[in-house]
């Protein structure tokens, strides 16, 4: 399957890089789906860039980001795995406040 | 899919922004070369500058901001490195090495703020989504080079050009990424004070800044302040990119600052100008300052070029104002020093504010003019401090 591939490529540029703080010292929330969405999300920047706006984020904005990162930058995601990665990020990368 | 091609640029990617980073404490990062900064990501690396390495009057190089938008940065080597002017806007194409352009062109030296259209981001209310940067996606540095406009003169300009467009060397890891090229309008690429760097602060550009040469656009946002330059294109139509048609805009009217009509579209203009701003570098958030003990703040203000006129210094949450000292000038791009002596004969809390007002007349706001993109944050600091 295409994201067990991604994930492979993921931990690859893990490996390469195992020092003290780079992005490897980002993970995600572990539940259902994180490598998953580790697969899509890390393919062109570290997952800083999802925790970094937890805070920021509700569910329609997490839609509307995941749609940008496949219709602006040219994510390798199919159009039926958005729910999933959506219903991911909503559950765990949201304002709480 | 990914191609072999990708792979290979993916992990060039990681190498580059995590080659030997360095923990420290309260989650400051080195990267190569620089000093512990605030890590808001690693790939594409964008380090943010403690408030505390703001307070020199130039930022140093290690520890200056560093913003990127895509994670593939070549380290490119110096010697072999050149520079293309071409585009049907120009009479004649040009490349030019590094040589060639300390050889050929008058230097010229411009003290500057580089300040990220997003700085102070994660300070919106309501918040946005972006790099959630605070108070030091900003420094202000001496950038030596020679002025783009005599480049171009010598590739010569055609009548019709309408913008100057800039390609770099970083890039995406996957080829769909739109690369970071952006555009000025030709008015602003001839301006006086528009140079192609590559010195800072008197040292030969680090490589994180741009080696070995950018673009350096004095009172304009860090957004156009293109790094490892590649090619210079002068066109005689609107350039046409993500970088530039969706991103970096503001609504239409909703801010002062330099025009950018090629590039307008019905409801949105691209940012342009850095509008009238200051920082109070001390004392800081939560600072006890004794009682009847002198006690100062001290900051910088800066604006889009017009200069500084006046720094005005609240205690009292923005109730009531009093001027503060102005340092000298140094130049229309440079911050500018200010300096007020606390009153710390009762004890108590102060929440000290600074605004600053440009010779232009434009002061900053009391209220954020809330925008999509989160930029243009130029509402004053409230630093609370005891007097105890
Ligand atoms: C094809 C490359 C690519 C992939 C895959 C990708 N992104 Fe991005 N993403 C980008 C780029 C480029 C930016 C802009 C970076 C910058 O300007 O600093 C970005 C920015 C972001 C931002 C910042 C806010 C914004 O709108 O710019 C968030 C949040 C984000 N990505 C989340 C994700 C998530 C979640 C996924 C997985 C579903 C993902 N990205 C997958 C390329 C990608």
């Amino acid at each position: 399957m295409k994201h067990l591939r991604l994930a492979r490529l993921f931990l690859a540029l893990c490996s390469i890089s195992a020092t003290a703080a780079d992005e490897t010292s980002i993970v995600l929330i572990d539940a259902p789906d994180r490598d998953f969405t580790t697969a899509h999300c890390a393919i062109c920047h570290s997952l800083d860039y999802i925790t970094m706006n937890a805070p920021v984020m509700d569910r329609a904005r997490w839609r509307a980001t995941v749609q940008k990162m496949i219709d602006r930058f040219g994510a390798p995601i199919e159009a039926k795995d958005v729910d999933r990665l959506v219903a991911y990020l909503s559950q765990h990368y949201v304002n709480r406040e | 899919m990914l191609t072999r091609r990708e792979l290979m640029a993916a992990s060039a990617a990681v190498l580059a922004s995590s080659r030997e980073a360095l923990a420290s404490e309260a989650g400051l990062v080195a990267l190569p070369d620089k000093k512990p900064l605030i890590a808001r990501s690693f790939r594409p690396p964008n380090f943010e500058t403690p408030l505390a390495d703001l307070r020199q009057p130039f930022t140093r190089n290690d520890a200056f901001f560093v913003r990127y938008h895509l994670p593939v940065i070549p380290e490119i080597d110096t010697s072999d490195w050149t520079l293309a002017i071409a585009g049907p806007g120009t009479e004649r194409e040009l490349t030019l090495s590094l040589r060639d352009l300390r050889r050929d062109f008058e230097r010229v030296a411009i003290p500057a703020v580089n300040q990220c259209s997003g700085n102070r981001r994660g300070l919106f209310v309501p918040r946005v989504p972006g790099v959630q940067w605070e108070h030091g996606a900003m420094g202000h540095a001496l950038w030596g080079g020679v002025r783009l406009a005599d480049v171009l003169r010598r590739a010569g300009v055609r009548p019709d050009a309408v913008e100057v467009v800039f390609e770099c060397a970083d890039a995406g890891v996957l080829p769909q990424t739109p690369v970071y090229v952006k555009s000025l309008p030709i008015d602003r690429a001839v301006a006086e004070s528009t140079l192609i760097a590559f010195e800072m602060n008197g040292k030969p550009l680090p490589h994180l800044h741009g080696a070995p040469a950018r673009l350096v656009v004095p009172g304009w946002t860090a957004t156009y302040w293109m790094k490892h330059l590649r090619t210079i294109r002068v066109v005689q139509q609107p350039f046409d990119g993500f970088w530039m048609k969706n991103a970096y805009r503001l609504p239409l009217g909703a801010f002062p600052g330099a025009r950018f009509p090629s590039q307008d579209d019905a409801s949105t203009t691209p940012i342009t100008e850095i509008l009238v701003n200051s920082i109070i570098t001390s004392p800081a958030e939560g600072n006890r300052l004794r009682r009847s003990k002198p006690a100062e703040v001290r900051g910088w203000a800066w604006d889009g070029g017009s200069g500084i006129a006046a720094v005005d210094i609240s205690v009292d949450r923005g109730q009531s104002w009093q001027p503060a000292k102005l340092d000298a000038e140094i130049g229309p791009f440079a911050w500018r020093g200010f300096r007020f002596r606390l009153d710390t004969r009762t004890a108590g809390t102060l929440e000290v504010m600074a605004r600053a007002t440009g010779r232009n007349g434009q002061r900053q706001p009391q209220a954020l003019t809330v925008n999509a993109a989160g930029y243009h944050h130029n509402v004053p600091q409230v630093v609370k401090v005891e007097v105890a």
